[in-house]
């Protein structure tokens, strides 16, 4: 009725059947087809969910792809959700990468920018060089996003909490707090003088000193490229090298693939959880700065700004169709970026919100379907003899 | 003193706990068979709406209606469950990540506020409702009348879910071999019973569970649709299956005591009592609760020794053990 137990043992099925066996070895030519081939399934899909409910999927495709890269200042504004959602996808990455599922990004990324938004507001204000406040800044978020994220890193290393439900309580903690800074309470971060701040809570403007700078390209009427765009390439060659070609990165690896054996060879699993935790909430934290410094230029405490963007999230979307590679992550950040800012772009009738949510979902679990092929090899065998040996 | 804050706080208790109940009772059917589902926040918005939805569009008596609306939002949330179940038990997927994508493809930005804003069901108050099933002078009875008897159907069904699930698990022959397939699935595969079905069946039957606690809240709680309106309570519920050791009867208390919690921020600001900053504390308090008690039962290590399905999150294939 429910399960057609085509998955189980090829020795023991009596007929011809659909198989599923171990790869041996893992082809390369895979690990950027499969990817490629989950975003194509998850548009198809999307695509059912969109007929079912009355609207045109080609049309709306249409108008997704010109939203997102076609349109006058189109790639400008995807770069706006590109950026935020290259920090979380890689802050994703780095955790999941031990297999420490810190679904905490969301979190971490307010935090970041309530830290970088004091650091902009108190540094940029001192008259000294803008340099020096946007550099406050980057520290600044980055502290806040690894501060928030050693809870669970701590509560996980020293008894042994599950991090997936901590880190993800922390999230709506983080979002009264952010809330509650600017309507709630005369903080450091809210205007207090002035006509709008005594009819609506509003927060304080960074001074100019404190916004980041961005480069322009002269293509579709001039595209910005944020400095966060670049620290997010940064971050990603840096989360590279340090993964694939130090002593640290391997152990993470080895701690993730198993952990036993690397508890065998001696490695420190409690300090790689702090360290590695640290680092997944430092880039989220980043990306909350990048939000403050590149786009908002204040705090955007508002429940439906910020915290309905839902970045953290998309983030570990990301990081799953970029497997867990920071040049990938960042890459695929972009195409992801598209779809985020389409969707904000063309909210209405034609593309009822949350319509970019179900597509992503559909992307993750295309994307960890995909999985699949790249660990197994699926064929048709009649007879069960003859494939229970692996040619080596 | 049926309007004490401690006996309003209790019954409203209760009303915030039975979708925390509902959706704890049927993580744990699945959890029981080796499924770990973290799509629970997912599943309970997907039955939320989909719940909403009948009662508005279904134009028959409020019984019908509401009974219908129910099966509907049961079955939208088995539906979600049943992606997750694909994915993990015939594709052997992560259920970790599996769980998650159900989440971000259900959750509050994704299908459940996408059949929201496309069916138009934002901004009006709910066609037809639960309401209190004793009359109105059991209800005034102290303390009792209105933690007791002052509430709707669903927590009734609710405490009758939980003595079926409790018993289903432990006096049945389906229920053992549940317990067996998520403690030993190859034992149970050797004993000659169908592994990849009784996960199937669990999965699906923990999403109509969701589903049913989704409901519970645009039909009951806040008779209305707005986006996210579940707010975490999957993930509550999710937590709370680990408080009470995989163990139906403690679901009970853990989900009345989450709910008390929940119910005291509103209570307090209608009140206007003020301990600090109140409105960052009392809206905190559910999740930095369900941290701190989740860090006391790990740190007791409680959890190895009650309850934790061995072969939880782990697929099963025949051939590699």
């Amino acid at each position: 009725m429910l399960a057609t137990p085509t998955v189980g043992g090829p020795a023991f099925h009596p007929r011809g059947r659909f198989q599923i066996e171990r790869r041996l070895r893992q082809p390369r030519w895979l690990t950027v087809a499969v990817p490629a081939g989950s975003l194509v399934f998850a548009f198809f899909a999307s695509g059912i969910v969109l007929l079912a409910t009355g609207h045109d999927p080609l049309s709306g495709y249409r108008q997704l792809v010109d939203a997102a890269f076609v349109n006058t200042g189109a790639i400008g504004q995807t770069l706006v959700s590109a950026t935020p959602l290259a920090f979380t996808g890689l802050a994703a990455a780095a955790a999941f990468r031990m297999r420490l599922f810190n679904i905490g990004g969301e979190g971490q990324l307010y935090m970041g920018a309530i830290t970088a938004a004091a650091a902009g507001l108190y540094f940029g204000g001192s008259g000294g060089p803008s340099a020096f406040a946007i550099t406050a800044m980057v520290v600044g978020g980055c502290a806040g996003g690894a501060a928030w994220a050693l809870i669970p890193g701590l509560l996980r290393a020293f008894f042994k909490t599950n991090e997936i439900i901590t880190s993800l309580m922390l999230n709506y903690v983080a979002g009264y707090v952010l809330t509650y800074l600017v309507f709630n309470t005369e903080s450091y971060w809210r205007q207090t003088t002035g006509f709008n701040a005594s009819v609506f809570p509003t927060s304080k403007q960074l001074p100019p000193s404190a916004d980041w700078p961005a480069a322009v390209i002269h293509v579709q009427g001039g595209i910005a490229l944020p400095l966060g765009a670049g620290l997010a390439l940064l971050a990603a060659a840096v989360l590279w090298v340090l993964y694939r070609r130090t002593r640290f990165g391997f152990e993470v690896q080895v701690l993730g693939d198993s952990p036993r054996a690397a508890q065998y060879a001696g490695m420190r699993t409690r300090r790689k959880i702090l360290a590695v935790m640290g680092i997944s909430g430092a880039l989220a934290g980043l990306g909350g700065a990048s939000q403050v410094g590149d786009f908002s230029h204040s705090l955007d405490a508002d429940p439906n700004g910020l915290q309905k963007q839902y970045y953290g999230y998309a983030g570990i979307v990301v990081a799953a169709l970029g497997r867990y590679n920071p040049f990938a992550v960042v890459l695929v950040a972009f195409l992801i970026g598209g779809l985020q800012n389409a969707g904000n772009t063309l909210q209405g009738a034609d593309f009822p919100s949350g319509l970019v949510g179900v597509i992503q979902g559909l992307i993750l679990f295309s994307a960890l379907g995909g999985e699949l092929l790249v660990r197994y090899r699926v064929r048709f065998a009649r007879r069960p003899e003859v494939v229970a040996v692996e040619p080596a | 003193m049926n309007n004490s804050l401690a006996v309003v706080v209790l019954a409203s208790g209760v009303v915030y706990g039975t979708p925390l109940l509902f959706g704890a009772l049927g993580e744990l059917l699945a959890e029981r068979s080796g499924v770990l589902n973290l799509g629970v926040e997912g599943m309970m918005l997907v039955g939320a709406v989909m719940g909403f939805w009948t009662v508005q569009r279904l134009h028959a008596g409020t019984g019908l209606s509401l009974a219908a609306a129910v099966g509907v939002a049961a079955v939208a949330g088995a539906a979600m469950a049943a992606i997750h179940a694909f994915l993990v038990v015939t594709l052997r997927a992560s259920q970790i990540v599996s769980g998650l994508a159900l989440t971000i493809f259900a959750g509050a930005a994704g299908l459940s506020s996408y059949l929201g804003n496309d069916l138009n069901l934002a901004d009006n108050p709910a066609a037809h409702q639960f309401n209190p099933v004793f009359p109105a002078s059991m209800q005034n009875w102290p303390i009792v009348g209105p933690i007791v008897f002052g509430q709707n159907v669903l927590v009734y069904a609710s405490w009758l879910c939980v003595v079926l699930v409790a018993l289903y698990l432990t006096r049945t022959r389906l229920g053992l071999n549940v317990r067996a397939v998520g403690e030993s699935p190859a034992a149970a595969d050797a004993m000659g019973i169908n592994v990849a079905r009784y996960r199937y069946a669990h999965t699906l039957v923990g999403g109509a569970f969701a589903g049913v606690a989704g409901a519970t809240f645009t039909l009951a709680i806040t008779p209305q649709w707005v986006s996210g309106i579940t707010g975490g309570a999957g993930w509550i519920a999710i937590a709370l299956v680990i408080f009470a050791f995989w163990r139906p009867e403690l679901c009970l208390v853990g989900a009345y005591f989450f709910g008390a919690l929940q119910a005291l921020a509103p209570e307090l600001q209608a009140r206007n009592i003020q301990l600090g900053p109140t409105i960052l504390w009392s809206n905190a308090l559910p999740y930095v609760m369900t941290i701190v008690v989740l860090v006391f039962v790990s740190a007791s290590g409680a959890r190895r020794r009650l309850g934790a399905p061995a072969a939880l999150g782990v697929p099963y294939v025949r051939e590699e053990r």
